[in-house]
């Protein structure tokens, strides 16, 4: 067990940088997930803490150990890849017991150890197949399970259940998160997929462009994102952002405003501006209905499937309470 | 296309490279400089000197006739090559193509000629036109044709071009087969519905989506046909009769190794490796362009 | 034309996997049987000259001398091929053939092996000369010993390797080919699969050796077919710098089973041998025909 801390990581390829700078601590046992577009760097920031890839500058920690020199192998850590990396032409027992038997462990601590894991993931019928005979969600389990092997320091995930369909995604996404409840493994998981870091973070660093722009535990982020990008990127569908003339509000420093869909209301009573129906997608458990406002900015309201629905093309009132709003200032920061 | 993945280390990958990068220095980069140096030179009658000549071995090849002669020569017997092979292959692989069954069993029994030597291919060709025991001779004979490529430059061409062409329909085959079932059922059927029967609908769909691997075999085929022949004239004709059947490939050899004409032999050397240049560019421009990397 | 189009090239022929068309575009009836028909055609001049190579080795000279020929096989088959085998007519054809063997091998495990390590090299690793390494490789492509056999022979000879295996193989292994073949291949090798074993803790030459060449099983397979095929059939080179009868290889010592001048050629024997010298690489291909059609379209060679 042990913490992981990321002291102003910098990466530049070529003379491009692509990390600009980024502060992590992640405590012993804690769930890490890194949130962000594809392309912000969250990838490249976790194969810098793999020893993957070399640290420009900074300074990464494993226990307290700087490990920037060091092999991945040297750094007491073990790797979920996005396409599994499993060794095509050997069985699920030998995937898993390579890197022991690389590390030299004898015969039946490897068999042991192996066992156990395999016992945990439900593969214990499956040891002696190739991974080509096993369905997604069995590959999957072979790459936890040699990461689990090695009894690491720290978990990576580099999102591993991206090639999974949905249905398995979210199965494996509760998998994930008990397992490692089970170990208490520190973990560090990158993703695209906001859902999968809301549910199975303890914190989550959102980022973009190369910035962690905010680190917090998913609901504090969800509540009070710092910028407009973290507000749009976490949460779906995502924060309205309205001109504040056009909401009527006037604030010094201020240029928008953000409101949640599910903090909007249409409402007959005392609105704050009136917008009209473009189109209402009805969901089952809610409906998303989709409003224009006078200066053509769309926005969306969520409403549970009990509610009126506005008919298309009709013009209604909209509310919500002002301790919901979110003001940002004309860089994209919460004022 | 890099790697992004790469282990540390100068010495290892130096190691590794080493058995490769001595053998193709010792046996290719030093004897392909040599044959550059020697053709800037003429040997003494004796042999005991060389005498630097420049450009003269080139300067007398471009305007020996003999010389002149074999690019004629190589140029009539690639082109006939190229065409009769591939022409037999495209019309032996459409043909597959059309079965749903049992392409298998003809992609089997066509692919033998590949294995068999251009060399043997050549004995076996010349065992059926040999001038005295040949059937094939013996039946043009009661027909009332005498064959003899001994005597007919014509006839030795043709026979050598048969016999070349021959030991390349499988390979022709094999990739015009593999073009084919590469093209969607559902472009031909599409097809189909708006009326085009096979010929047109070979014409104007099958024939433009093949023409990718139709030009990959142009290039390769006539590579074949300037080098890979040699043991197919060798075995056949040795190059005549008067010269009628020599290729630069042929003449190399023959100048070199018969004649002991050193010089013109390297020239001669240096002019072909000039020809496959030209021809590795314009293969490497279409695999660039082919393989998208 | 997009890269997209020009790749259908590459698909390999192993099945015609296709949906058997609902009888719209294949005809059944006469022009099914035309299909066959031309086919037929076609494997009739591919095998005549065979057939008639294999009739040749089964009956006696004078058979032969006087023409035509019989086109159905004679009584002389064992005759004539142990006659070959055992005696030849310069040397023993049993000789030539394992002479050709041992040549055929030499080319095509050296060519593998150091081809093998060489692509590992390019693609795995960045030092310096790496790109100059593989221009100089790049060069060696195309370039037949055909067009460089005067001073090929002279270094062979100059190394004193004129009538040695060593002569026969090593000037052959000397092109990149196959280097080429497998830098293609590793590098469609998912990157993943070199971090997962670094995080295994693995290193480059425990890599190659554990999940490189093994996952490399198939292509070395067929390229070992193409090359035994390419080896087998050699005939300048063998007929340059063999001299000596006994290191003659079967390809090339048919050409000097023919007697100079006007002497009847033994044909028999020569055809016994013909049908000897196709033999090996024609079972090679065809039990290996999978794996060869794959190696022949990829490696494009």
């Amino acid at each position: 067990m042990a913490t992981v801390t990321l002291t102003d990581i910098r990466k530049t390829f070529g003379s491009t940088e692509v990390i600009h700078g980024v502060d992590i601590d992640i405590a012993d046992g804690e769930f890490v997930v890194i949130v962000g577009p594809s392309g912000c760097g969250k990838s490249t920031l976790l194969r810098m803490v793999a020893g993957l890839e070399t640290v420009t500058s900074g300074e990464v920690r494993i226990g307290g150990q700087r490990v920037n020199e060091r092999e991945p192998m040297d750094r007491d850590i073990a790797m979920v890849f996005q396409n599994y990396a499993l060794y095509p032409h050997m069985s699920v027992f030998d995937n898993m017991a390579y890197g022991l038997k690389i590390a030299g462990r004898s015969k039946a601590e490897i068999a042991t150890r192996v066992g156990e894991a395999a016992k945990l993931l439900q593969l214990e019928p499956y040891l002696d197949r190739r991974p080509r005979e096993l369905s997604g969600g069995q590959r999957q389990r072979v790459a936890m399970g040699r990461a689990i092997v090695r009894k690491p320091a720290v978990f990576l995930f580099d999102e591993p259940l991206s090639n999974l369909d949905a249905k398995l995604r979210v199965q494996m996404r509760l998998e994930i998160k008990q397992l490692q409840r089970r170990l208490g493994v520190t973990s560090l998981y990158v993703t695209h997929d906001q859902v999968e870091a809301m549910t199975l973070a303890d914190r989550m660093i959102v980022m973009n462009a190369g910035v962690a722009d905010q680190i917090g535990p998913p609901l504090e982020v969800y509540a009070n994102p710092r910028t407009e990008f973290v507000a749009s990127f976490i949460g779906s569908p995502p924060m309205n952002f309205l001109p504040l003339d056009v909401a009527g509000e006037v604030a010094p420093g201020a240029a928008r405003l953000g409101v949640r869909p599910e903090h909007m209301r249409i409402t007959p009573t005392d609105p704050r501006l009136t917008a009209e129906v473009k189109y209402a997608e009805a969901l089952g458990a809610e409906t998303l209905v989709h409003v224009a406002l006078p200066d053509g900015t769309m926005a969306t309201v969520r409403q549970s499937a009990g509610e009126l629905q506005p008919e298309e093309g009709a013009s209604v009132g909209l509310g919500w309470d002002a301790g919901d709003q979110i003001l940002f200032d004309a860089k994209g920061v919460a004022v | 296309m890099e790697k992004r993945v790469t282990f540390k280390g100068i010495w290892l990958p130096l190691l590794l490279v080493l058995p490769q990068m001595f053998i193709t220095a010792v046996f290719f980069f030093y004897p392909a400089g040599q044959a550059v140096w020697q053709s800037l030179f003429i040997p003494d009658p004796f042999g005991l000197s060389m005498q630097f000549v420049g450009l003269g071995n080139f300067e007398y090849l471009l305007t020996n006739s003999y010389y002149r002669a074999s690019f004629v020569t190589t140029a009539i017997f690639s082109v006939l090559v190229t065409l009769v092979s591939m022409g037999v292959a495209l019309y032996l692989a459409v043909l597959a193509d059309r079965l749903i069954k049992g392409s298998g069993v003809y992609r089997t029994l066509l692919i033998w000629p590949y294995a068999i030597a251009p060399a043997v291919a050549g004995v076996l060709w010349l065992f059926m036109f040999n001038t005295r025991v040949g059937i094939v001779t013996w039946y043009l004979g009661t027909l009332g044709y005498d064959w003899n490529h001994v005597l007919n430059g014509g006839e030795a061409m043709g026979l050598v071009v048969v016999a070349s062409a021959w030991g390349r329909i499988s390979y022709n085959f094999l990739f015009f087969l593999a073009g084919l079932q590469a093209i969607p059922r559902s472009v031909i059927e599409a097809a189909a519905i708006d009326g085009a029967h096979f010929w047109t609908r070979f014409r104007t769909i099958v024939w433009p989506l093949l023409s990718p691997t139709t030009f990959f075999l142009l290039v390769v085929n006539v590579v074949y046909a300037f080098f890979e022949t040699f043991g197919v004239i060798h075995t056949i004709t040795s190059g005549g009769p008067q010269q009628s059947t020599t290729i630069l490939v042929y003449k190399v050899y023959s100048d070199g190794f018969v004649g002991q004409d050193l010089g013109s032999s390297a020239a001669q050397s240096v002019i072909l490796l000039l020809i496959v240049g030209a021809l590795t560019i314009i293969q490497f421009k279409f695999i660039e362009r082919r393989v998208h990397y | 034309m997009t890269a997209r189009d020009a790749l259908v090239v590459t698909t390999p022929p192993l099945k015609s996997g296709r949906t058997p068309p609902e009888g719209m575009v294949e005809r059944r009836g006469a022009g099914y049987w035309m299909t066959h028909l031309g086919l037929i055609i076609g494997l009739f001049f591919i095998f005549f000259p065979i057939w008639l190579a294999f009739v040749a080795s089964t009956v006696t000279q004078p058979e032969i001398v006087r023409p035509p020929m019989p086109l159905l096989p004679g009584d002389q088959f064992f005759e004539n091929y142990r006659k070959a085998l055992v005696s030849g007519i310069n040397a023993p054809v049993a000789l030539m053939m394992l002479n050709s063997l041992f040549m055929a091998l030499g080319i095509a495990f050296g060519k593998i092996v150091i081809s093998l390590l060489s692509a590992f090299a390019i693609v795995y690793f960045r030092f310096p000369g790496r790109r100059l390494f593989f221009w100089l490789i790049f060069l060696t492509l195309m370039l037949p010993v055909e067009v460089r056999i005067v001073p090929t022979f002279e270094v062979v000879a100059g190394f004193g390797m004129l009538n040695s295996y060593s002569g026969l193989i090593f000037p052959l292994i000397a092109s990149a080919t196959a280097t080429f073949l497998f830098r293609q291949f590793f590098m469609t090798v998912p990157d993943e699969l070199a971090e997962a074993a670094r995080v295994d803790g693995a290193g480059p030459m425990r890599f190659f050796w554990d999940i490189l060449l093994p996952m490399s099983r198939t292509n070395i397979a067929a390229l070992f077919v193409i090359l035994f095929i390419y080896g087998w059939n050699q005939y300048l080179w063998p007929l340059l710098i063999t001299t000596d009868p006994s290191m003659n290889t079967i390809v090339m010592g048919i050409k000097q089973m023919f007697p100079s001048g006007d002497d009847l050629a033994d044909w028999p024997v020569i055809m016994a041998t013909s049908i000897l010298a196709m033999i090996p690489p024609v079972v090679v291909v065809i039990s290996m025909q999978k794996l060869f059609i794959r190696g022949l379209v990829d490696s494009e060679k």
